[in-house]
C-alpha cells in the first residue's frame, strides 16, 4: 500500500528517519534545517520514535556525540545547514577516517559573511574532501528516498563511510509537495538492522581512534579512496534495487534527461535540475538538442558516467550554486577533470547561479545556455546572475 | 597480590610520567569496567601508536575538544541499545582539553546529566605539544607560551577554577585528588563510578619534562602541591562540600616552587619575590575556603 | 615491499604495545634489596610503566620495560631499591 501525502520537505525526512529508526538522534536548530529536528523531537514526545534523542549544544557537539554512538554500534541521525556543516567540519573528517556510518540530512543554506540564511550548496560542496558520501536531492520525494540509500550504502561493509543527504534549503525543506512515504515494514525489507563487526564493547576491549604515522598514514588515506569507489558501485546497486523495492527513484548513479544524441550537456544539482529540465525541454520544441546530467551524488564523483553522458556532446555547461573564489566552481572543475580523460573534449562552460537564495528563472538558463549555443560566452566559469558591480570602500 | 591492570606496559610516556599514575589508578578503581573516551595529548599519543594500544579496555579518541560529545554519545548508545550494564562511560583528558578547548562539549555533557565520570588528568599545560599555557597553568609558570622573559615573569593569570565550573552545571560528584594520594583516587572514581550522573575530577599528575624535576621526585612534587595547600583536595556531592584532605603543618609555597624549573626564575628577583607572595596568598586562600589547617 | 595491514577505521586490539620493548630507555635500572624489601607494594603501585610486580613473594622488576624513572626508589620507605647505571653489554 502506498502512502502518498502531501507534506513539507523537512516532515518527509524527518517521517524517512521515523521509519529508519536510528537509536542515537542528537539535534541543534539552524535555519533551514530546524523543522526536521523539530518534527523529530514531537516523535519522540509523543513516543512515536523510540531513540536516545540529545539536545546538543552545538552542531559540532551534535556530530562528536554521533561518533561516539556510532562507534558504540548505534544507528545515528542528525541534521544541520551552513554554518552548523562548517562548524562540524573538523569532525566531517574523524568520523569518515574512523569509518563509521553517520548518516546526516543537509538543509543546503549559503555560508557568512554576508550572513545569509537562504540556500545555495557551498556548505555541503565545502566538505567535499571529508571523506562522506553527497547525495543532492532534486525534490523532496527525492530527499526523503535518498535517506534509506544513504544508510543502506554508508552501513555495507564494503563501504562504512558516512553519508550526507543535500536538499536546497527552503526550496525543498519549506515546499509542499506529494510524497509517497515510507511504511516502516517496507523500509525493513530495503534496509536490514544495522550490525556491526567491531564496535565500543567491554567484551571484546578494542582501541578506537588510534593515530597513525607517516608509516601507515598514507594507507589509511588509500583504503578510505578505496572504499569511496566500492561506494560508487554500491550506490548504482542500491538505487535498481530501491527502485525495484518501491518503483519510484532514479536508476542511475548520473541520471541523464533528454535526447541522449543531444548535443549540449548541462550538469546541474539539487533542485536547480528540475529547472535545468524544463529549460532543456523548451528548447528542444526550439530544435536545439539539449541533455541534462542529474549530480545525484557529488562524492563519489561519478567521473565514468560522466564521461559517458557526455560522449559526443559538443558543449558542457554546468549550473552550480556555490564558488571557490580564486578558482571557480567545484562541481565545473570536477566535470572538467573527468572529460580531459576522454577522447572528445567538449567546450565547457560553468556558471555560478542562485547564491545566497537568489532565484534561479527558467529565463536566466535559457538565456545562459542559448549564449554558450551561440558562441557569445568565453568558455570557463562565470556569474550567470550577476549584477553590474561598482566597488566601493564606504 | 599484585593489582590488576588495564592499561598495559610498552607505552611511549616519558619516564617518570605523573598522567599515566593517575590512568593505572582510574581504571583499577573501576575493575577495568569501562568505556574510556581520551582526548587528544599525552596519554593518547603515548598509548594508540597504530597496531600498538596500551590499553585493555574499550577506548575511544576522536579529536581534541569534543570529549565530552564523544562521551555523551557512547552512553546514549548504551541506552538505546540496552547495554547500560557493560560499565561506567569514563572521559580521560588533559587540563587544556578540559579547561580550554573542550569546555563546551564538556559542559553539554554536565548539563544534559549523562552519565558519565569526566577525569582531568592536570599536569598544568599543553604538554604534548610542547609546554605551552594552558587554562590550569599556575601563576609564575613559565611555559614555552607564557616564557620568564626580561619584561614578563612567566604566566600571569592563575588557574581556572573548574571544580566550581562543574559545580556550577550541577554534577552529581566534583572532587580533586593527586596522584600523591592513590587510595585518595580510588576511594573517588569509585565513589562517582557508583552515582548514576555526571561527575568530575581533577587529579593533579606532574609532568617531568614540563615542570623541571628529577623523573624520581613525581610523587614527591605531587605531594608537596597539596602539603603547600596549592593544590586543595577535596569533594562535593549533590552540591555539598563532604570532605576536604587536612594538612598537618602547611608548608611555604617556597619547598614546592624551588623543585621546579619551571618556577626557578622567581627566586632570581625582587619581581620574581612578589608573585612568590602572591602564590602564597592563592595557597592561604585555598587553606580558608576548605579549612585545610588541621 | 612488504604489505600493511590497515583495519577498518584503524581499530586496534587491546594491549599490542606489549611488543615495543620501553626498557631500552633507561640509564639507571633499579636494583631490589630482597633484605630490606618489606613489600609494602608502593613501587608496584607507583610504577607509572606498569613494570613491578611480586612474583613468589618478592618484588620483580621487569626491565624489559623498565624506563629508570627511579619513582620506585623514591617512594621506597625502607630504602631497598637502588638505582644503579645501566651499562650495555
Amino acid at each position: 500500500m502506498i502512502m502518498r501525502k502531501v507534506v513539507e520537505g523537512s516532515i518527509a525526512v524527518a517521517h524517512a528517519v521515523r521509519t529508519i529508526k536510528p537509536d542515537v538522534i542528537a539535534a541543534y536548530p539552524i535555519t533551514p534545517q530546524t523543522h526536521i529536528v523539530e518534527k523529530i523531537s514531537e516523535y519522540i514526545a509523543n513516543g512515536e520514535l523510540n531513540a536516545e534523542y540529545v539536545r546538543a549544544d552545538s552542531e559540532f557537539s551534535a556530530i562528536s556525540i554521533l561518533v561516539g554512538a556510532s562507534a558504540t554500534g548505534a544507528r545515528t541521525f542528525t541534521s544541520t545547514s551552513s554554518q552548523g556543516l562548517a562548524l562540524m567540519h573538523e569532525v566531517l573528517f574523524n568520523a569518515a577516517g574512523m569509518r563509521l556510518p553517520i548518516v546526516i540530512s543537509v538543509a543546503n543554506r549559503a555560508l557568512s559573511a554576508p550572513l545569509n540564511i537562504w540556500n545555495d550548496q557551498q556548505d555541503s560542496i565545502s566538505q567535499r574532501d571529508s571523506g562522506w558520501i553527497q547525495f543532492y536531492a532534486e525534490d523532496i520525494q527525492e530527499a526523503h528516498d535518498l535517506l534509506a540509500i544513504a544508510y543502506r550504502v554508508s552501513e555495507d561493509i564494503e563501504v562504512r563511510l558516512p553519508s550526507m543527504v543535500c536538499m536546497d534549503g527552503f526550496i525543498l525543506t519549506h515546499a509542499y509537495e506529494p510524497v509517497e512515504l515510507f511504511e516502516e515494514s517496507e523500509i525493513r525489507d530495503f534496509l536490514p538492522d544495522y550490525n556491526p563487526e567491531v564496535y565500543l564493547t567491554t567484551e571484546n576491549p578494542l582501541t578506537f581512534g588510534a593515530l597513525a604515522t607517516p608509516e601507515y598514514y598514507t594507507e589509511f588515506r588509500y583504503v578510505q579512496t578505496r572504499a569511496m569507489e566500492r561506494a560508487e558501485k554500491k550506490i548504482a546497486e542500491s538505487l535498481k534495487e530501491f527502485n525495484e523495492h518501491f518503483q519510484r527513484g532514479e536508476t542511475d548513479l548520473l541520471p541523464v534527461h533528454g535526447p541522449e544524441d543531444g548535443d549540449v550537456l548541462v550538469v546541474s544539482s539539487g533542485s536547480l535540475v528540475s529547472t535545468v529540465k524544463e529549460v532543456a525541454e523548451k528548447l528542444g520544441n526550439d530544435g536545439f538538442g539539449v541533455k541534462v546530467g542529474k549530480m545525484l551524488c557529488f562524492r563519489p564523483f561519478p567521473a565514468d558516467a560522466m564521461r559517458k553522458i557526455a560522449d559526443g556532446v559538443d558543449k558542457v555547461i554546468v549550473f552550480e550554486k556555490d564558488v571557490s573564489p580564486g578558482s571557480e566552481g567545484a562541481i565545473f572543475s570536477e566535470v572538467k577533470g573527468a572529460l580531459y580523460h576522454s577522447e572528445n573534449r567538449p567546450e565547457a562552460y560553468g556558471f555560478a547561479v542562485g547564491l545566497g537564495g537568489r532565484d534561479v528563472p527558467e529565463r536566466v538558463l535559457e538565456k545562459l545556455i542559448m549564449e554558450c549555443i551561440r558562441g557569445e560566452r568565453k568558455e570557463g566559469f562565470h556569474f550567470g546572475d550577476v549584477r553590474p558591480v561598482r566597488e566601493a570602500i564606504l | 597480590m599484585n593489582p590488576p591492570d588495564f592499561f598495559g606496559p610498552g607505552h611511549r610516556a616519558c619516564a617518570g610520567c605523573g598522567c599515566v599514575i593517575t590512568l593505572r589508578h582510574v581504571l583499577q578503581a573501576l575493575d577495568g569496567k569501562c568505556f574510556v573516551v581520551n582526548s587528544t595529548g599525552c596519554m593518547e599519543v603515548v598509548s594508540t601508536p597504530y597496531p600498538e594500544s596500551s590499553w585493555d579496555v574499550p577506548y575511544i579518541h576522536s579529536l581534541f575538544e569534543n570529549a565530552g560529545a564523544v562521551a555523551s554519545g557512547i552512553e546514549s548508545a548504551l541506552k538505546a541499545l540496552g547495554r547500560k550494564d557493560e560499565g561506567k562511560v569514563v572521559v580521560i583528558a588533559g587540563d587544556g582539553a578540559t579547561a580550554d578547548i573542550g569546555v563546551q562539549t564538556l559542559s553539554g555533557m554536565l548539563f544534559r546529566g549523562h552519565d558519565v565520570l569526566y577525569i582531568c588528568y592536570d599536569n598544568e599545560a599543553y604538554m604534548n605539544t610542547g609546554v605551552q599555557m594552558s587554562g590550569l597553568t599556575p601563576l609564575g609558570a613559565h611555559t614555552t607560551t607564557s616564557p620568564a622573559g626580561k619584561v614578563i615573569p612567566g604566566n600571569s593569570l592563575d588557574k581556572k577554577d573548574m571544580p566550581s565550573f562543574a559545580l556550577a552545571h550541577k554534577a552529581r560528584y566534583v572532587a580533586t585528588s593527586s596522584i600523591a594520594y592513590l587510595g585518595d583516587i580510588k576511594k573517588k572514581v569509585r565513589k562517582a563510578g557508583g552515582i548514576v550522573g555526571p561527575s568530575y575530577i581533577q587529579i593533579h599528575s606532574p609532568c617531568v619534562p614540563g615542570w623541571g624535576y628529577d623523573s624520581s621526585k613525581t610523587v614527591e612534587v605531587a605531594r608537596l602541591a597539596v602539603e603547600t595547600g596549592l593544590y586543595p583536595i577535596f569533594e562535593y556531592e549533590n552540591g555539598e562540600l563532604i570532605s576536604v584532605r587536612k594538612i598537618k603543618k602547611r608548608k611555604p609555597v617556597e619547598e614546592y616552587l624551588r623543585m621546579q624549573a619551571r618556577f626557578r626564575h622567581l627566586f632570581k628577583d625582587e619581581r620574581g619575590k612578589e608573585i612568590i607572595e602572591k602564590i602564597q596568598e592563592i595557597a592561604d586562600m585555598n587553606a580558608k575556603k576548605f579549612g585545610l589547617d588541621a | 615491499m612488504d604489505e600493511v595491514v590497515i583495519t577498518l577505521g584503524g581499530v586496534v586490539k587491546p594491549g599490542t604495545a606489549r611488543k615495543n620493548k620501553t626498557g631500552s630507555w633507561k640509564v639507571f635500572k633499579p636494583v631490589v634489596d630482597h633484605e630490606k624489601c618489606i613489600l609494602c607494594m608502593r613501587c608496584v603501585n607507583y610504577c607509572p610503566e606498569p613494570c613491578i610486580s611480586v612474583v613468589d613473594e618478592k618484588i620483580e622488576m621487569d626491565y624489559d620495560y623498565c624506563k629508570g624513572c627511579g619513582i620506585c626508589g623514591d617512594v621506597c620507605p625502607v630504602d631497598a631499591i637502588e638505582m644503579v647505571y645501566e651499562t650495555k653489554g
